[in-house]
């Protein structure tokens, strides 16, 4: 197809190109990815339904506010190293949020491509072309290390090494400082690599990302717990001048509902880091297990409940009854997930909730009681209320399951730095512009501020602070 | 990467292995544990930290070969390294000045005891020390117990060292012996932390014990470490490993403790035949 010269109506015409993706009864079987990613026609194709619109809306529903009819324009004209590297002045990870980022909620959302049409699954497809231009330089080895300024001699340390805190660490090593990552598991790239699994969002991928940081001259170690190892104030004791929080939203939320503490009842925080960090799916390739059962129920309506019954899928499971409390309408995963675990064949229980777990003797999970819900009226959510329906218990056979209803922010560092503030729910406070917190060079961003939010947002949350936190270093003024 | 600067077997199926760890070492409290990895298929296996020294920058650790993980690591020496240690993990044994303090040791759970008596000992507490092992050789490091303790008394099951019987039966013979006893600390196999916890509940003696569940993480992330304690659900790895030894379900822990019980057969059985898993 010719690039050039098309009227906005022809633009309007083209239909949005779908991802090909593997076939749903073959990728059950292996954790590699589900969707394949553009070719070069079809990321041509999909990047001429751009408009390029002067006002953008698009950009402003970008958290980090990527310049997306620039990068578009440079697909379009074949340009793939300009679109690129015209993502990468505002996102250092483009190939994650291309595969993860909830588009149709973002950048999507505003498109006015997907507003002429009347649907927001029409938008231009712009996840889908991020990840193609990504996908596209990682295809070419070693990313560009960007240009260093020259060494300041200032140390900042950051706590977590998901994507909020590379991104701080990205930014903050650029102006010249010495930074180093300091994470408590024994790979960097938080969720990213514990949590998020393989075949939604390769390892390589963030390993990579980590890599290029190191290039940079960033110092990333591993197996170090701060509030543990050290706390806040022994680093700023050791010379460091600035103190980034990354540290996320790792607390498991339980049903406290009874037979919780049976074998084979999981939260999704230890299913996942089972499955992923441990690579518990090679078993006994690898040295760490996980239940392999046939009948399994997931509790919850999000990504990270989509996530684990896949998962279980993956690892063998029969069965994989998803139970959720509301209906499809007010489940908070993502559009494309859900259709994504119903087509591998995940059974959705909806308007469902567990009430009880009844164990054998030898203390494993056998069923699960149930009650029928109804929905009521609208709560502070806004969503529908789910009543249960007296009297309509009954119960399923499983043989494992994994509680996926939500995730507080982890403790561990403000309860060893009191004078950091949080709020009643646990979150670190934190300026919503330079990300500042109450103690003097702390600076906090991503899921421990947020709640459990998404990687942009983390990233957007980074890229706010490093500013801060390179003026903070050049002034002294706090 | 940590380099292991001592390792020796002390009974034939228990050995102790100081590892260069100078930020731990600077850390650490009684009663504090590490995760380690011994490769990179490996498992993350949590050990108590037996002693230290912050000058030095060591750590010291007393394990006992049970499964493929704990058997890989007897099989390091001097000069190799852990793939992987992080820590110090858990809250610190509360130690004051609560009078007589009555140390628990039960086989391998000698080892965490230690550096607990000798903090309660330096908080002005007359410590008495129990140390049980089925048999003689399982009685480990009793000079050590003996240098930081008022008095020692040993058990073994078969009576070939020490009074023959159960370490409960020491502490009912300490109290008909007319012993005030303020504060019990038990470590060691669950069923002994659980038949000494019923004893004192007796006696009505404050009694910690110090969990030992399955862990992943250790950092409070996943959950696998919950054990139930009084009517509150608690992840040991953050909100202990020491609980109230009265309030803990003993039951429910241990039959956590099996949860995995074939899939460890399958681990140490294929490590014993000489796969020990890929090294990416
Ligand atoms: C299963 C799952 C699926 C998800 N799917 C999506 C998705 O599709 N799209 C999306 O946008 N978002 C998704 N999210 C949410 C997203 O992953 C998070 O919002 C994001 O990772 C938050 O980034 P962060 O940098 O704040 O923290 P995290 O990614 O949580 O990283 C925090 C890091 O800090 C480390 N740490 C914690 N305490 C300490 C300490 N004391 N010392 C040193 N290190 C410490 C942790 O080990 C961890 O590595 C998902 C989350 C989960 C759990
Ligand atoms: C806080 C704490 C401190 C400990 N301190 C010591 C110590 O100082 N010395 C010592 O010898 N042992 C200690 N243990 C026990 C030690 O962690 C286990 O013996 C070890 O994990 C066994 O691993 P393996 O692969 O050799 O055996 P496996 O064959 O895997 O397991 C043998 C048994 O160990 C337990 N276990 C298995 N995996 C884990 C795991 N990931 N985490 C915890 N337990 C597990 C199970 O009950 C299992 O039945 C401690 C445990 C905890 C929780
Ligand atoms: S980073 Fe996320 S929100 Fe921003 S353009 Fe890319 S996919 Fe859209
Ligand atoms: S709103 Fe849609 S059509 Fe307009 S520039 Fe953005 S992506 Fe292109
Ligand atoms: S080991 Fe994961 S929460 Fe305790």
């Amino acid at each position: 197809m010719e690039a050039k010269n098309l009227t906005t109506k022809e633009r309007l015409q083209i239909p949005p190109v779908a991802m090909p993706e593997q076939d749903p009864r073959e990728r059950v079987r292996n954790v590699s990815e589900v969707p394949i990613g553009y070719d070069a026609a079809m990321a041509l194709t999909e990047s001429q339904r751009c408009l390029q619109c002067k006002n953008a809306p698009c950009v402003k529903g970008c958290p980090v506010e990527i310049d997306i009819p620039a990068f578009i324009k440079a697909i379009v004209e074949g340009k793939y190293r300009d679109s690129i590297n015209k993502i990468k002045e505002t996102n250092i990870l483009p190939a994650v949020c291309g595969r993860v980022c909830p588009q149709e909620e973002q950048c999507q959302k505003g498109c006015v491509v997907g507003k002429a049409h009347k649907d927001v699954d029409k938008a231009v497809q712009i996840g889908k072309l991020e990840r193609f231009a990504a996908d596209w330089e990682m295809e070419r080895g070693e990313a560009e290390v960007p240009v260093i300024k020259a060494s300041t001699g200032k140390r900042v340390a950051v706590v977590g090494s998901g994507p909020a805190g590379l991104t701080v660490a990205a930014d903050v090593r650029r102006e010249g400082h010495e930074v180093t990552v300091f994470e408590a598991l024994h790979r960097p790239g938080g969720v990213l690599i514990y949590g998020i699994p393989e075949f939604r969002l390769p390892k390589r991928i963030v390993m990579r990302e980590v890599r290029n940081l190191e290039r940079m001259g960033v110092t990333v170690r591993t197996n170090y717990v701060v509030g543990k190892t050290a706390t806040i104030d022994e680093l700023f004791d050791e010379g460091f001048d600035a103190v980034f929080v990354a540290t996320g939203a790792g607390l498991p939320l339980f049903m406290r509902i009874p037979g919780e503490n049976l074998n084979g009842v999981y939260s999704a925080n230890e299913y996942l880091t089972r499955a992923n960090l441990m690579a518990a799916y090679s078993f006994p390739e690898s040295d760490t297990p996980i239940a392999r059962a046939r009948n399994v129920a997931v509790f919850g309506g999000g990504n990270v409940a989509m996530d684990a019954a896949r998962t279980a899928l993956r690892l063998g499971a029969e069965n994989v009854y998803l139970i959720y409390r509301r209906s499809k309408a007010e489940m908070p995963a993502r559009v494309e997930e859900v259709h994504h675990a119903e087509q591998e064949g995940v059974q959705m229980m909806l308007l469902q909730n567990p009430i009880r777990l009844i164990g054998d003797d030898d203390g494993w999970v056998r069923e699960v009681e149930c009650i029928k819900m109804e929905l009521g009226e609208p709560d502070a959510s806004g969503r529908r209320r789910p009543v249960p329906i007296e009297g309509s218990e009954f119960r399923v056979a499983i043989d494992a399951c994994i509680v996926a209803i939500g995730n507080a922010s982890n403790p561990l560092v403000p309860a060893t730095t009191p004078d950091i503030a949080v709020n009643k729910w646990g979150n670190i406070v934190a300026d919503e512009e330079t990300l500042k917190t109450s103690k003097k060079g702390v600076y906090a961003g991503g899921d421990i501020v947020l709640g459990a939010a998404t990687v942009i947002l983390a990233m957007g949350q980074g890229r706010k602070a490093a500013h801060a936190i390179n003026e903070f270093l050049a002034s002294g003024a706090w | 990467m940590n380099k292991i600067l001592e390792k020796e077997f002390i009974t034939p199926f228990v050995f102790r292995m100081k590892v260069e760890a100078p930020e731990i070492a600077r850390k650490r409290k009684a009663g504090q544990f590490i995760i380690l990895r011994t490769c990179d298929a490996g498992e993350r296996i949590p050990l108590t930290i037996a002693d230290g020294n912050a000058d030095e920058g060591w750590i010291e650790l007393v394990v006992q070969v049970v499964g493929k993980t704990t058997k890989q690591l007897s099989a390091l020496g001097p000069g190799q390294e852990i793939c992987d240690l992080a820590g110090p993990l858990g809250k610190p044994t509360h130690i004051e000045f609560f009078g007589t303090v009555v140390i628990v040791g039960g086989g391998i759970g000698i080892a965490p005891s230690h550096p607990i008596a000798q903090a309660m000992k330096r908080a002005g507490n007359r410590v008495i020390s129990i140390l049980g092992g089925r048999t003689k050789d399982l009685v480990i490091m009793e000079e050590k117990m003996r240098a930081t303790s008022d008095r020692v008394v040993v058990t073994t099951d078969d009576g070939s060292y020490g009074i023959k019987g159960l370490v409960t039966d020491a502490i009912q013979k300490l109290v008909d012996e007319g012993e005030k006893i303020n504060l019990v600390v038990a470590i060691g196999p669950p069923i002994m932390m659980k038949f000494v916890s019923l004893l004192t509940k007796k006696f009505d003696i404050p009694t910690l014990v110090s969990l030992n569940t399955i862990m992943v993480d250790g950092t409070g992330m996943c959950g696998a470490c919950r054990v139930t304690v009084g009517d509150q659900t608690k992840f040991v790895c953050v909100d202990g490993p020491e609980f109230d030894g009265h309030k803990v379900d003993f039951d429910e822990m241990m039959k956590r403790l099996r949860a995995y019980e074939s899939d460890e057969k399958t681990s140490r059985e294929r490590y014993e035949q000489g796969c020990c898993g890929k090294h990416r």
